[in-house]
């Protein structure tokens, strides 16, 4: 089946070239960030995650959303997301994948990175972590491949294939819990302090990857012969509405419980984010950006007419993906590390070579998903000819 | 009518008639070319030479200033030329994680189990006694990132 | 039975990932045991370190005494004094990549939240000399996926430099900043290097130890020998050591005890 990634359209090579370009920079750098330290990115003994970090938690939200395409299909019977599990899964397999290599580009000793095996410690949430995404990341390859390849031949996928379905349903909401008890239990943060971490992850998650999804879908409409299917597209977009609008309600949650019992610990990291505090205030513009775009997108989405538009149910989609990027990116990560313990402010921006080994790393994620897509595409096309 | 052909595998169909032709053989040749390029490069550089095996020396300073019997290291010559490694190991774990800092040699005599405060206080030539060996083996190992090698001070300290 | 060279690769594939989470299982089920059974029982001295810091006793000199003590015995880079002028760092990195094991903050940074509008004036002067607090919970310790820091029977919470991986979750989880990363290579800012005892390598995390390679030959830790008595350290399972009395006579404080970490650094205020 790898074949038929081998053969395509001169476009789809330009775009592997352009991918590959973005992955050898991305390298480069990353080659500077070994010799010379962490010291080239934008954090400090102050906020010691970063940009690395955000892409990590936001990714893993992608990959989790898989479930709402495999979900309907295999628990609820519902036929049309058939054609679209596919390509749920091998979105999840790209975004994993980059989650894995978001970790290792900030460790500072990617060396010992095996120590995490060779000293296992169930205390650590990272070490659950490490294992459930790796093993996402193997029920993903595992079953899009498999159901993929009998689909070609049209035969049933083989008996074993089913319990890894099922597996899969529950494994990939709690690949997002366990990252959002990285944060979650900490004792000095307060403004990752918060049982309801969990949740407004996977509700943002489930709003942000079937948004994706949308997009990538239309994307596939548009460039190939296979079309994912109207129907399927607007049933994405109810979802996308419903998880957008407990997002927001979740966000609302959080804003009551730290205003309304007054506690400075957990009232000063808002403050950071949507005021500034001592007179720092670099996340001021996109904290607003990303909570006004959300509940504005979220209010929106509600009316069937902006839904069933699909140009505008395009643009919906993007302000998704943006301003939940924003708020669980580089709002989570900042806000959570700015005011540190002590009160004391310390700004945080990624630098430029920091943004170009995440470039990099997206452009290996990026390009594994072309070619899971080319292949799952081709094999459609075969299909249906 | 095609004949089937048995063996210990099984009952296969005639084979099928392969013309006798290598497709692609300018890519094939070329490959293998390249490839080969590749595993030679790093050894013709020191094609024909013959580096002298090292002769590690123990007769630093610190070492003659010693009586007879306390010439003897922490362990048999022997022993420590093939386990040092794994003895700083040890001595690493048990110091850092357990906190032992006492190490019970050959002949029961106590060593306070430190690479830069007991080796190296004898061995104190460091180029001469450690590198020699590690560069003939390639093995680049990584105790002295943040270990401290006395090598300089010692030699200064020899000649005043 | 004859067998397949995919079936030969598909199992010897399987049983190398059954391998590999074994030691995990066994960690779940026995925590510890696996560890505990490949290294000697720690040496028995039943003892349990903490330390007082007499504010009364405390002045800046002192302070900058303490600190300079034990960052030049532990070759800890300050990165304000390259050894050559050429690695001369911007004010910017110095904030982020500083190294410290102990130093000194202000009142209301020390205990946020204890500070009032209208207290004491000594206290806005005062330099509070913080390190870590050896907490008898610590968070750092929970968090660590390699053990690399791990709580000692004596109750230091040590840093095992050989196995960090350098992933920083605890610096997020130690609500007192008390631990560093090497940003940089440090040999470049250490001025006056001991040999005695090791640099950092880049890109693994550092703290205070309470020196233990002192306390190992019964010598106090360097701050308190420099403290001239504004810093005492002792035994708190030895009810007659002078860690025990002057916390029996003194009202003492601690920082975020509400966080349940146990911290063991007590202040006179």
């Amino acid at each position: 089946m790898l074949e038929t990634a081998f053969t395509g359209s001169k476009r789809y090579y330009l775009l592997l070239a352009a991918l590959g370009g973005l992955v050898a920079i991305g390298f480069l750098t990353y080659l500077y960030q070994l010799s010379s330290g962490l010291g080239i990115t934008g954090m400090g003994r102050d906020v010691s995650w970063g940009f690395y970090i955000a892409q990590l938690t936001y990714l893993v939200g992608v990959a989790a959303s898989a479930v709402m395409v495999v979900l309907p299909y295999y628990l609820h019977d519902y036929k049309a997301f058939g054609r679209i599990t596919v390509l749920g899964e091998f979105l999840a397999v790209a975004a994993v994948t980059m989650c894995l290599l978001f970790v290792i580009v900030d460790l500072g000793r990617p060396d010992r990175m095996l120590n995490i095996i060779k000293y296992p410690s169930p205390n650590s949430v990272l070490f659950w972590d490490m294992i459930v995404l790796n093993t996402y990341l193997l029920l993903n390859i595992v079953i899009g491949w498999m159901v993929l390849e009998a689909e070609r031949n049209q035969v049933a996928p083989p008996k074993w294939v089913k319990p890894l379905i099922y597996l899969s349903i529950p494994w990939a909401p709690s690949i997002h819990t366990v990252t959002a008890f990285l944060y979650s239990g900490l004792p000095g943060r307060g403004y990752w302090l918060t049982a309801i971490m969990a949740p407004r992850f996977l509700s943002s998650a489930f709003a942000a990857g079937p948004s994706l999804l949308i997009l990538l879908a239309l994307l596939v409409r548009k460039y190939t012969k296979f079309d994912p299917g109207r129907e399927q597209i607007q049933s994405l977009a109810k979802i996308v509405t419903y998880a957008i609008l407990i997002n927001v309600f979740f966000f609302f949650c959080e804003l009551f419980t730290v205003f309304y019992s007054q506690i400075p610990e957990h009232m000063q990291h808002f403050y950071y984010l949507f005021v500034g505090l001592d007179g720092k205030a670099r996340m001021v513009p996109y904290m607003w950006f990303s909570i006004v775009g959300m509940t504005i997108a979220a209010l929106l989405l509600v009316n069937p007419e902006n839904r069933k538009n699909e140009t505008r149910l395009a643009l919906l989609c993007g302000m998704v993906v943006i301003t939940t990027y924003l708020d669980k990116g580089l709002g989570l990560m900042t806000g959570g590390f700015v005011p540190n313990p002590m009160e004391r402010v310390t700004e945080y921006w990624p630098t430029i070579p920091e943004a170009l080994i995440t470039l990099g790393v997206y452009g290996i994620g990026f390009l594994i998903l072309t070619i899971l897509y080319k292949v799952a595409v081709t094999v459609k096309e075969e299909i249906k000819a | 009518m095609k004949k089937d052909v048995k063996n210990e595998f099984g009952v296969f169909g005639e084979r099928p008639q392969v013309p006798k032709k290598l497709y692609n053989a300018k890519y094939i040749f070329g490959g293998l070319l390249i490839f080969l390029a590749l595993v030679i490069l790093p050894i013709l550089p020191n094609l024909g030479k013959a580096v002298p095996p090292p002769k590690p020396q123990v007769d630093t300073p610190a070492i003659q200033k010693l009586a007879g019997q306390d010439k003897q290291c922490v362990e048999d010559t022997a022993w420590m030329r093939a386990n040092h490694m794994l003895l700083l190991n040890d001595w690493r774990e048990e110091v850092v994680r357990t906190g032992k800092r006492e190490y019970t040699g050959k002949g029961g005599k106590k060593y306070n189990p430190s690479l830069s405060n007991t080796c190296m206080e004898c061995h104190s030539n460091k180029s001469q006694f450690c590198d020699q060996c590690h560069n003939y083996v390639a093995v680049v190992p990584n105790c002295w990132g943040c270990h401290l090698e006395k090598e300089k001070k010692v030699a200064k300290a020899e000649a005043k | 039975m004859s067998i397949s060279r995919r079936d030969f690769i598909r199992i010897a594939g399987l049983s190398t990932l059954f391998g590999l989470g074994a030691r995990g299982a066994y960690e779940l089920i026995a925590p510890g045991q696996l560890e505990a059974k490949s290294v000697p029982e720690a040496a028995a001295t039943g003892k349990r370190w903490a330390m007082v810091v007499d504010m009364h006793k405390v002045d800046a000199d002192t302070a900058r005494k303490c600190a300079v003590a034990c960052h030049r015995l532990h070759n800890v880079p300050d990165f304000a004094n390259p050894v050559n002028p050429k690695y001369k760092v911007d004010p910017e990195e110095l904030v982020r990549w500083e190294v410290k094991w102990i130093w000194t903050d202000h009142f209301h940074n020390t205990f946020p939240g204890l500070d009032q509008q209208f207290q004491q004036e000594r206290l806005d002067k005062l330099p509070f000399l913080v390190l870590c607090n050896h907490c008898e919970n610590p968070a750092c310790v929970r968090v660590c996926p390699t053990q690399a820091t791990f709580r000692r029977e004596d109750g230091v919470v040590m840093m095992d430099m050989h196995r960090c991986i350098g992933c920083r979750y605890c610096m997020a989880a130690c609500p007192y900043g008390a631990r560093s990363f090497n940003w940089r290579d440090p040999r470049p800012y250490v001025k006056e290097i001991n040999p005695d005892y090791p640099t950092r390598e880049l890109g693994v995390v550092e703290k205070c130890t309470f020196c233990v390679e002192r306390l190992e030959k019964n010598l106090m830790p360097a701050c308190v020998v420099e403290s001239k008595g504004a810093l005492i350290f002792g035994d708190l399972n030895n009810p007659k050591s002078t860690v025990r009395q002057v916390l029996r006579q003194s009202y003492t404080i601690r920082r975020k005890p509400h966080l349940g970490t146990n911290p063991q650094v007590y202040y006179i205020v």
